[in-house]
Formats: structure tokens, sequence, C-alpha cells
């Protein structure tokens, strides 16, 4: 079980907000290419096993996982799907390479949100049918009652949020896989049309269309393959209860993502994950929710992350850079694809593949994805460049 | 352990029960809109349906003439863009006398059964083929490796669908 694993080659494709030209299956063959050039040229055939991510109401076919295998070059091959965040594929990936089974695994995810008519109506199906449904709520109003809470009891401010969505929406702006990327001012965020306040439409990031692969490999694969692995140091997922009324912390806090981190710290021996990490590409699905995963993640204390914001520490250039990609909110929403979005950037920065948004001398880079409303499942990664 | 379970009888519900609404129950449906994009290959597939023809991809390296035609060769996984015009004849690989509808329901007296099967396209590499469905035959005299063809909707009828094609017919 000590055996390391490294992320050997990752390709992207689509992220655009519609992608008319492509069917789901040629956006995700052009990602899996370039993932698989990008891995020094390696043919699936000597892929062992593959894994992905979906959710069948969001694709609009059930069991939409008999529909990876063509694309991806898994014909006849194991393929395992997870109905969850791809983080959760990619930690089910990782442990099939831990336990020996597998040396070289492919872990896959994708969004074809513009597909779909309303995407309100399948996360309102995500919410209980007996004591949510029958309120007939818009699905946002949950982000409307943490975002409430959150500010509540952490003190932090409207204003801390809409510079949230200022910072990655700038950041977005030198990241060519991002198509939020605008210069926003505080007003514009604060006086937007408000969704279910306090929560306004600049504070919810974007749909996106897209197709992330990334390969993962043995240490000893890893070796051979690439000059540049990527060591996965630790993963950690926890999920609440899925009451909305009853959780241990309420609405506003986010204890999904301190259990997830803290299981993947200990995996990566990371005793003070603020002195540890150093950067960042974590959940900002809704713009308090980077502050509050900051908090729950331990890169600041329970209140803090606002103030640090507005003093600059998630900069680029700052103490710990946060959503340098540009997030969620400046990069686009890829839904279950989300978390595979979040490890990309964080590997690319690791590489120092990152363009204009590379950040100096950086080793260890925690990624982190939600499984967006009205879940409080969480995942956690820890990615460094050093064995 | 099993033997120890006892059937404990009870007592049964019934529909009416549901209706009467001594029984609570929470009831919704769902109502989600999709627009699949379609893509190169498929767009295409469909394109030349609209016009009478069905169109397949060779790949170049393992020369499979593929259908439905794809972007790329699973198997190869290369990209294909070489396009072959197949054939409206074929061979049925298997098929099924279906005697319910879609949603479960039978088929009523005197109603044909449904006739799905899967044509070998001719012209096609072998195993590749149309799920479809078989018309203008009687159940029982239908056989694997019965030589079949196209019937097509009149043009004016067609959408750009697989449904452009009503069924294929024993030749």
């Amino acid at each position: 079980m000590s055996k390391r694993v490294a992320i050997v080659g990752i390709g992207c494709s689509g992220f655009r907000t519609t992608s008319t030209d492509l069917s789901y299956r040629e956006m995700i063959f052009e990602a899996a290419t370039k993932c698989y050039e990008d891995a020094g040229g390696i043919h699936p055939q000597s892929i062992d096993s593959f894994v992905a991510s979906s959710e069948d109401f969001m694709e609009g076919i059930s069991i939409a996982d008999e529909y990876v295998p063509d694309q991806l070059g898994a014909v006849l091959k194991p393929v395992q799907s997870i109905a969850g965040d791809s983080l959760q594929g990619l930690a089910s990936a990782l442990m099939q390479i831990k336990t020996g089974q597998q040396s070289i695994v492919a872990t896959s995810a994708f969004s074809k949100v513009s597909n779909l008519s309303h995407y309100e109506k399948v996360a309102a199906y995500a919410t209980d049918p007996a004591y949510i449904r029958p309120l007939k709520e818009h699905p946002y109003f949950i982000a409307g009652l943490e975002m409430n809470r959150y500010l509540h009891e952490s003190f932090s401010t409207r204003e801390q949020c809409a510079r949230v969505v200022m910072k990655n929406r700038y950041n977005a702006l030198s990241n060519p896989r991002a198509v939020y990327g605008a210069k926003v001012t505080l007003e514009d965020v604060t006086c937007a049309e408000p969704v279910s306040e306090p929560l306004g439409q600049f504070d919810i990031s974007g749909h996106l269309d897209g197709a992330i692969v990334i390969l993962l490999a043995s240490e000893e694969k890893a070796l051979e393959m690439t000059a540049n692995p990527v060591w996965i140091k630790g993963v950690g997922w926890a999920t609440d209860t899925p009451n909305l009324d009853s959780r241990r912390e309420g609405l506003g806090g986010a204890l999904y993502a301190k259990l997830a981190a803290d299981k993947a710290y200990e995996m990566a021996n990371i005793k003070s994950p603020v002195n540890e990490i150093d950067f960042a590409e974590i959940d900002d699905t809704f713009s308090y929710k980077e502050l509050q995963h900051l908090e729950a993640l331990q890169m600041c204390g329970f209140g803090e992350a606002g103030k640090l914001l507005e003093m600059g520490c998630f900069e680029p250039g700052g103490d710990l850079p946060v959503n340098v990609s540009g997030g969620s909110l400046g990069a686009g929403y890829l839904h279950e694809a989300n978390g595979l979005q979040k490890v990309m950037e964080t590997a690319l920065q690791l590489r120092g593949e990152a363009g204009k948004n590379q950040l100096a001398g950086v080793e260890t880079g925690l990624a982190f994805a939600w499984r967006g409303i009205p879940t409080a499942t969480g995942t956690a990664v820890v990615l460094s460049n050093r064995l | 352990m099993s033997e120890k379970i006892q059937v404990s009888g009870g007592t049964a519900l019934s529909e009416e029960d549901i209706r009467s609404g001594n029984i609570f129950v929470t009831e919704d449906s769902l109502d989600c809109a999709y627009a699949w994009d379609m893509g190169v290959a498929i767009k295409r597939y469909l394109a030349e349906l609209k016009e009478g023809r069905i169109i397949a991809t060779e790949c170049r390296k393992c020369k499979r003439i593929m259908l439905p035609p794809r972007l790329f060769c699973e198997l190869c996984f290369i990209p294909c863009n070489s396009w072959r015009y197949v054939k409206d004849t074929g061979t049925i690989n298997t098929f099924s006398i279906c005697h319910v509808h879609w949603d479960a329901s039978r088929i009523k007296e005197g109603e044909d059964p449904h006739l799905p099967a899967v044509i070998e396209i001719d012209g096609a590499s072998d195993g590749m083929g149309i799920m479809h469905i078989l018309g203008e035959v009687e159940p029982e005299k239908i056989k694997i490796g019965m030589k079949v063809k196209a019937v097509w909707k009149p043009k004016a009828k067609r959408t750009g669908s697989i449904t452009d094609i009503k069924y294929f017919k024993p030749l």
C-alpha cells in the first residue's frame, strides 16, 4: 500500500459555453488524445483501467457510464464509473494503483451542460421529494441560505464575497482555459440582480462545456513515462447528511471540507497546511464558498478568510495564491468535471506549465472540489512535484 | 437462517389504497429537456439519411468501415475522416418478436408485434450494422441471415433521423 502514484498525462478540450460542433464523444476523444500524447504518446491499449465520473440527469442518459469506453480507448477494458465529482473518480483511480491491481489508470469527466435546457430542474431533482421539493423553491435558495448563515457566523462581509468574484474573474483573463475572465468592480457584484439574497447573479459561476482526461501511473511507470510527474500525496473525501436543516455545523459551515482535508493532509504527512501548501485551486461555485472552504481547509482560521483576501493574501502574488486559474467563477462551472479542472490547473502549476498565470517556485498545491448544491460532499487532493 | 424466516401474511396494499390517500406518497414527475449536439459524425449520418443514403466512415489503419459513422476509431484510437457510402440492403444478424410496447403495456389482440432487428449493412465491415425494425413480413417467416432492404419514407417526410428509414423488408 506504499506505492506512490503520479499524474503523467493531462488533456482537455472544449472549455466553451457551447460546443455545438462536437458531440460529447468527439470532445472527450480530443481530450483523451491530448492526455495520452502528453504522457509520451501512450496507446490506450497499454492503459490498464479507466474511471469516468458522471451524473445521468446531467446527460439525459440513464446509465451514462456505459457510454464511456469508445472515446477513451477503453473498449473491452476495465471501466468504472463514479456518480460523483471527478475528484472522487480520481481517488478511485488512485486506489486501483495503490492496491497494486493496476499500474496505469485514466480518469475522465466532461460537461455538456449546454445540451440541457434547464439545469435548475436537475438541481431541483437533487432535493428531497417529500420535504424540500414541495416548497417549490429555485434550487439556488440553498446557496442563499448557506451564504447568509456563513456571513452571520464568520463576520465575513458581502463585499468580501464580491472581492472573490473580482479576483477570480480577473485571474481568468490570463488563462486560455477560462471563459469568464473580466475586470469586474465591487459594484458590479454587489449591485447585480439578486438571485436568493444575499446571493446575487455575479456570485454564481457560469456554466461551461468541456472534457478533461488525466492519466495516473505507479511510481515505476511514471518515472519511465514522463520527466515531470506530479505526485498525488494525499486524498480524502467526506459527505455530510443530506438533511439541509440538521447538519452538525448547520448551513454556515463546511464540515465535509474539513474532514476531507484532514484525511488528505494526514496521508500527505502535512502537519501545518498553511505553511506547507504553496497554493490552492478550490471550489468557488459561489463567491462565499471560496472563503468558507478556505477556512474549512485550514488555510486560515475561521472568520479570517475575508480579511486575508482584502489584504491580498490570496492574489497570485500573495502568501497563498487561491484560484490563480480563475476558479469556477472565472473559468466556468463544469459540473462533475469541476474536480478534474482543479487538479489539472494545480498540476500544470506544479509542472511550470501554467503560462501567464505561472507561480514561481511552487512545490505543493491543494485541489478541492465540492459536489455543488444541495450536496455536502467534498474531496481534497494534495499534489506535489517532489517525490 | 432462511428457514427461520416465516412469511407473515399481512395485508396487501391495493392500487385503490394509494389512490384514495390511505397511504401517504409524494408525487412528482421529471420534466427535463435536452438537445444533444450530434457532432461531426452523426450530423453527417443523419443528413445523409435525409437524402436516402447511408454513410459510414473507414479507419485508415484497421480498414473497418464503421456504422454508425464515427470521427475516430475506438480500437486504433486515431481520427477517421474517410467517408464511405454503403448500401441500404443487408442481412438480419438477430431479431426478436416483441409483444410489449416501450412503456411495458402488452400489444392488444390483433395488433402486430414489434419486430426489432440488427441488420448487418452491405458494404460495412462484419458485425457493423443498424439496429432498426422489420416490416412487410410475417413474424414467423423471419430468419437470421435473411436478406433485407430499407424502405424509406418519402423524401418530403424525411427529417434527418433514423426513422427516415421506415423499416427493413425482406429482399
